[in-house]
Order: structure tokens, then C-alpha cells, then sequence
């Protein structure tokens, strides 16, 4: 073999390389999704959907009580950090000379970074230690907090892409600026903004960590959320973790249901964001 | 304070007119809301900090900086040092870059050297979507599946191969730092790859065109030109996928088998920092283990920051401005 066609063997060698380490890196998706349906769509019943748990080590029963609680807790999440998340992108896009800018964007960086358990730590420390007890609430102020960084990057990233002609032009008319960053600004990137808050709630959906010690988990159903309450994740790590078959195929079911919820809204999202801005994501 | 796009306009005009006068009462109110809900967010950060330290007091006064080098971990007498929860935490992220590093470098340079362009947008996307997989469900597939295989056919295979390595020696159990370091391979590639792809998309084509004119191969064109011009971003992205990696929590929790020891095996269980909080805490017997569960939070914080902060200076040197890998984490 010549030096030349040495080479261009060694060039097409390492490109096969790369294809198996393609195949290697596609194929946990393909088996956790299999194993998903496979295990868990079988347990999927009208019960699963509207029963409460049965006693440990029995047949049957479901988990609306983590359905709901997943809800009422990832609701409330994103009600507290969809509006501090945003507001916040839209001030360090729309003032990116402030020093408050540099700062906010700065520990927005640090706290996405910022392992969730440690969030959850905290969330104790400041609402569970107070108050005695455990509560959605807390769990709910933890995802919120992870959920902030999220949005304020995506947000301010979407708003900067605007050009700046546009906000000019707004105000050459007349308009004060308040109505050209809402009005203008803010509305022309209504999707890549709606976009990144989805993708922050299906993010914050499988959150499990910064639950446990928070929310903490319950056989109920519960709609108090001064109160423990059940969330998915919750679930799944209980039955999972726990001594039952029966807690295992139920483990199974909730995760499937999970993944489909975390991805139906990630996929959409995104997809969503690709037809209407042609931006890639 | 002003903006630096748009100069204020003179107050002099503003003041005599009432419909200026309106508009700029809305603009206040419209920045003071914006301002509070940037300034909120430095004060979580700071609230953050104030209470960690706050909950980790009691254990920083009774074993100070020791805590970090001592090994022991005894509830009942009081006794508590996080050395081998460090260890563990280290070591299994380790194992999970030698194995997440070559696999997505490889995925990256495929897709944006290579691969025909109709798939390269589908296999990033459906790479991706791993990333988007709760780290609980990880955790599930890992105990049901991935352990099941990993005990019957590759933990005795490394076992017969290289079972003359202290590493690969041992009994064989199922939960175990191999086992975790193997998931959180999977959990991380995601992270690297998109992070590192972004890096070499920025990498400009007159580069690439002015290596294969002189007639290297592609392969060449990309080990001597490509990967050297984006060596600080891919080394950042790398960081990035440890950050990941040190402060997972769910999925290894469910793998490493949870034994605050050190073995050299890496069949042999472990824990981590993350996992022991997960476990330990809502099980806490007394204010001394609870805070020093605070106090591995604070040490576990500390080290997340330093390397994130390492990432995110490698890839600003290279992507200056752009938010590459502010959306990966």
C-alpha cells in the first residue's frame, strides 16, 4: 500500500469510527424507549389514570394522585418563574449596557449550572425549615428556580436577534419605549419566548431531585399545597426503588407517561420554533 | 444606568410636555418591573449561599476543613467527613468523560464534517432528545435493564480480560461506580456533543478549504486544522459535560449502590455527594447529620461553580458574545 492510498484508508477508517460512535450514542434513545413501551404500556388503564394507589404489594390501582400533583406543582412553578424568568431576559436584551445586566446574566450562567439536589437543599432550608413541614409550595419554589435561568437565557437570546431597525423605526414613530419592547419587540419573538418556556416546564416536569425533601411524596390525593404531595418523578423513584413487582410495573407506567408528557412538549416546542421563526434549535 | 442603544432624550422638552411626560411615567414603571425581575435573581443567588452556609454552620464548627479529607460517616457518634462521597463523586464522572468524550467528539466532528447534510439536523435532534430524558427514568432503565446486562455479560468480560487490574477485580455487584459512571456517560453525551458541534460549526470553512487544497485528506484536513482552531471551545464543552456529571443526582443515586466506602474496584459500590443528599436527608437523625448533609450541598455547589466557570471561560474565548452552551446546561 502506498503512502497515498494509506492515507486516504486512514481518512475512511476514522470516518467508520465515527458512524459506530453514532450508532453507539443513538442507541440508549431507542432502548429506553422500547423498554419504556414495552414494560410500562401494559399498565396503562382507565385505573392507572383515576385510582389512587392500592396497599403496598397488591394488584392493581394507579397514580392520579402523582398526575395531579405534578400538575398542581409544575403549575405553580411556572406561574412564579415564567414572569420573573422572562421579565428578567427581557431586561438584560433590552438594557444590555446595565450593570445590572452584567450581574443578572452572570448568576443566571452560575445557577443554571447549579446541580438541582443543591436547589432542593436549599428550597428546605429556606421554606420546609421555616415552616416545619413539608409542602408543594417548596417543591414548586425549587422548580421554579431552576426553571429561571432557563427562560431568561432563551428570552433574552430570542430578543436579541431582533434587529435593531425595527426598535428604531417603532420609536421614530412615536411610540414610547415601553409599547416598542412589548409591542414590537417582545411580539415579533412571541414563539422563540413561548418556545423556551416549554422547553423550561418539560425540563422542570422530571425534575426529581429538588422534590424529595420538599413535596416529598404522597399515598394521597391531595390538591393542598401547603401539604406533602405526590409528583410523577416522585413516584417513579418510590416504586422503582421499592421491594414489589407490582410497585415496578407501576414504575414502569409512570415513567412512560412521564417521558411522553417531557416530550411531546420539548419536541413540540421546538418544532413549533423551527416552522414559525426558520431559526434552528 | 441609560441604555446604551438609545440616549434619553433631553429633559428639558419632556418636562413641558404632558403627553412626554405620560409616556416617560410608563416607561419608569414598565423598567422598574423589568429591573425587579432582574435584580431577583442575583438576590436568589445570594439568599442561596446565606443559606447553605447557615444550615452547614453547626457541621463547619465541629469538623471545619477536615471534613473534606476524613472518611468517616457514623450518625450515631457523630462522626462526619465527606472524602469518600468526594472520591465518588470525582471518580464516577471520570469514568463517565472517558467514555462520553470520544463518543460525542466523534457524533460532533461526524455531523459537521462528514455526514451528507439531509441527516445532520435529524441526528442531532434525536441525540438531543436524550438530554431531554428525566434523570429518574434513567435511573429506572438502569436498575431494570442496564444493570441486568452490564452483570451477566461486560462486568465478566472486563473481569476476564483485564481482571488482573485492581479495577476490574472484585466480587461483581450490580450497583456499582462502573455501573453509574456508564449512565451518566449516557446522561452527559448529549451536553458535549451539542455544545462541541456548535464550536466546530464556528470554525470558518476558508480554514478547512485552505487544508484540503494543500492536499490533505478530509480526516487530516480535520485532525490538523478543525479540531486545533477549536481546541479551547471543545475542551469547554468537556468541562460543561463534567459540571453535568458532578451534580447529577437521580440516576446515579439508583446505581452506585450508596456505600459511604472507597474500593478500588470499580465493581464495588460507591456514592457520591449528590446521592448521599438525595438519600440521607429527609432520613437525617439529628441536627449534626443534617448539617453536615448541608454542608456536603455547600462543598458540592462549590465545585460545580469552579467548573462551570472553567467552561464558560474556554468557550467565551472562542464563541465571544454568543451564548453557545448557555442552553445546553
Amino acid at each position: 500500500m502506498n503512502r497515498r492510498t494509506f492515507r486516504r484508508f486512514k481518512s475512511n477508517a476514522m470516518v467508520g469510527l465515527m458512524i459506530v460512535a453514532v450508532v453507539l450514542a443513538v442507541l440508549p434513545l431507542l432502548f429506553i424507549l422500547a423498554d419504556l413501551v414495552i414494560k410500562g404500556a401494559g399498565n396503562l388503564d382507565l385505573a392507572f389514570f383515576t385510582e389512587t394507589p392500592a396497599p403496598a404489594g397488591d394488584e392493581g390501582g394507579g397514580v392520579v394522585h402523582a398526575i395531579v400533583g405534578t400538575l398542581i406543582i409544575v403549575g405553580m412553578a411556572a406561574l412564579i418563574g415564567l414572569p420573573i424568568g422572562i421579565g428578567a431576559g427581557i431586561y438584560c436584551a433590552e438594557y444590555p449596557g446595565s450593570r445590572i445586566t452584567w450581574i443578572t446574566r452572570f448568576v443566571a450562567d452560575v445557577l443554571n449550572g447549579t446541580p438541582s439536589i443543591v436547589i432542593g437543599v436549599f428550597a428546605w432550608a429556606w421554606i420546609v425549615a421555616t415552616q416545619k413541614h413539608f409542602s408543594a409550595f417548596a417543591g414548586s419554589a425549587a422548580l421554579a428556580m431552576i426553571m429561571i435561568p432557563m427562560v431568561l437565557r432563551t428570552t433574552e437570546e430570542m430578543i436579541r436577534l431582533v434587529p435593531n431597525s425595527l426598535r428604531e423605526a417603532a420609536l421614530a414613530l412615536g411610540y414610547p419605549r415601553w409599547r416598542t419592547s412589548l409591542g414590537i419587540v417582545v411580539r415579533s419573538t412571541l414563539p422563540g419566548i413561548i418556545t423556551g418556556s416549554l422547553l423550561a416546564v418539560a425540563r422542570i416536569a422530571g425534575e426529581t431531585a429538588p422534590l424529595l425533601f420538599t413535596a416529598l411524596g404522597s399515598q394521597y390525593l391531595s390538591t393542598n399545597p401547603n401539604q406533602p404531595m405526590a409528583a410523577l418523578p416522585l413516584t417513579v423513584f418510590t416504586y422503582a426503588t421499592g421491594p414489589y413487582d407490582e410497585w415496578h410495573q407501576l414504575a414502569w407506567a409512570s415513567a412512560l407517561v412521564l417521558i411522553l408528557v417531557v416530550l411531546v412538549l420539548s419536541v413540540g416546542a421546538r418544532l413549533a420554533l423551527r416552522r414559525g421563526a426558520g431559526t434552528h434549535g | 444606568m441609560t441604555s446604551s442603544t438609545l440616549p434619553a432624550p433631553a429633559a428639558a422638552p419632556l418636562a413641558a410636555d404632558p403627553v412626554l411626560r405620560r409616556r416617560s411615567h410608563g416607561d419608569m414603571v414598565f423598567r422598574g418591573l423589568l429591573t425587579l425581575a432582574a435584580v431577583i435573581v442575583p438576590v436568589l443567588l445570594v439568599f442561596l449561599v446565606y443559606e447553605l452556609w447557615v444550615g452547614s454552620r453547626l457541621a463547619i464548627g465541629e469538623f471545619g476543613l477536615g471534613f473534606i479529607g476524613s472518611s468517616a460517616w457514623d450518625p450515631v457518634t457523630g462522626k462526619f467527613g465527606a472524602y469518600p462521597l468526594i472520591f465518588g463523586t470525582l471518580l464516577s464522572s471520570f469514568i463517565a468523560l472517558v467514555i462520553a468524550v470520544p463518543l460525542s467528539l466523534g457524533v460532533a466532528v461526524y455531523l459537521t464534517e462528514f455526514a451528507p447534510m439531509s441527516i445532520r439536523q435529524p441526528i442531532a435532534f434525536v441525540i438531543g432528545l436524550l438530554a431531554a430524558i428525566p434523570s429518574v427514568v434513567y435511573g429506572l432503565w438502569g436498575i431494570f435493564v442496564l444493570i441486568p446486562f452490564l452483570r451477566s455479560t461486560l462486568f465478566p468480560f472486563l473481569q476476564g480480560t483485564l481482571g488482573f487490574l485492581p479495577i476490574f477485580d472484585g466480587p461483581i455487584y450490580g450497583p456499582s461506580m462502573l455501573s453509574a459512571g456508564i449512565i451518566l456517560a449516557i446522561m452527559i453525551m448529549p451536553y458535549i456533543m451539542s455544545v462541541a458541534r456548535e464550536i466546530l460549526i464556528a470554525v470558518p470553512a476558508s480554514q478547512r478549504e485552505a487544508s484540503l487544497a494543500l492536499g490533505a485528506t478530509r480526516w487530516e484536513a480535520v485532525r490538523t486544522v478543525v479540531i486545533p482552531y477549536a481546541r479551547t471551545g471543545i475542551l469547554g464543552a468537556i468541562v460543561l459535560g463534567l459540571g453535568r456529571a458532578l451534580g447529577e443526582t437521580m440516576a446515579v443515586t439508583m446505581l452506585i449502590g450508596n456505600r459511604h466506602e472507597i474500593a478500588a474496584s470499580l465493581f464495588a459500590p460507591g456514592y457520591t455527594m449528590a446521592a448521599a443528599i438525595a438519600n440521607e436527608f429527609t432520613e437525617a437523625v439529628g441536627d449534626l447529620h443534617l448539617s453536615a448533609l448541608a454542608y456536603v450541598a455547600l462543598v458540592l455547589f462549590g465545585v460545580t461553580i469552579v467548573v462551570n466557570a472553567a467552561a464558560r471561560l474556554l468557550i467565551w474565548r472562542v464563541a465571544r458574545g454568543s451564548a453557545a452552551g448557555s442552553r445546553a446546561l
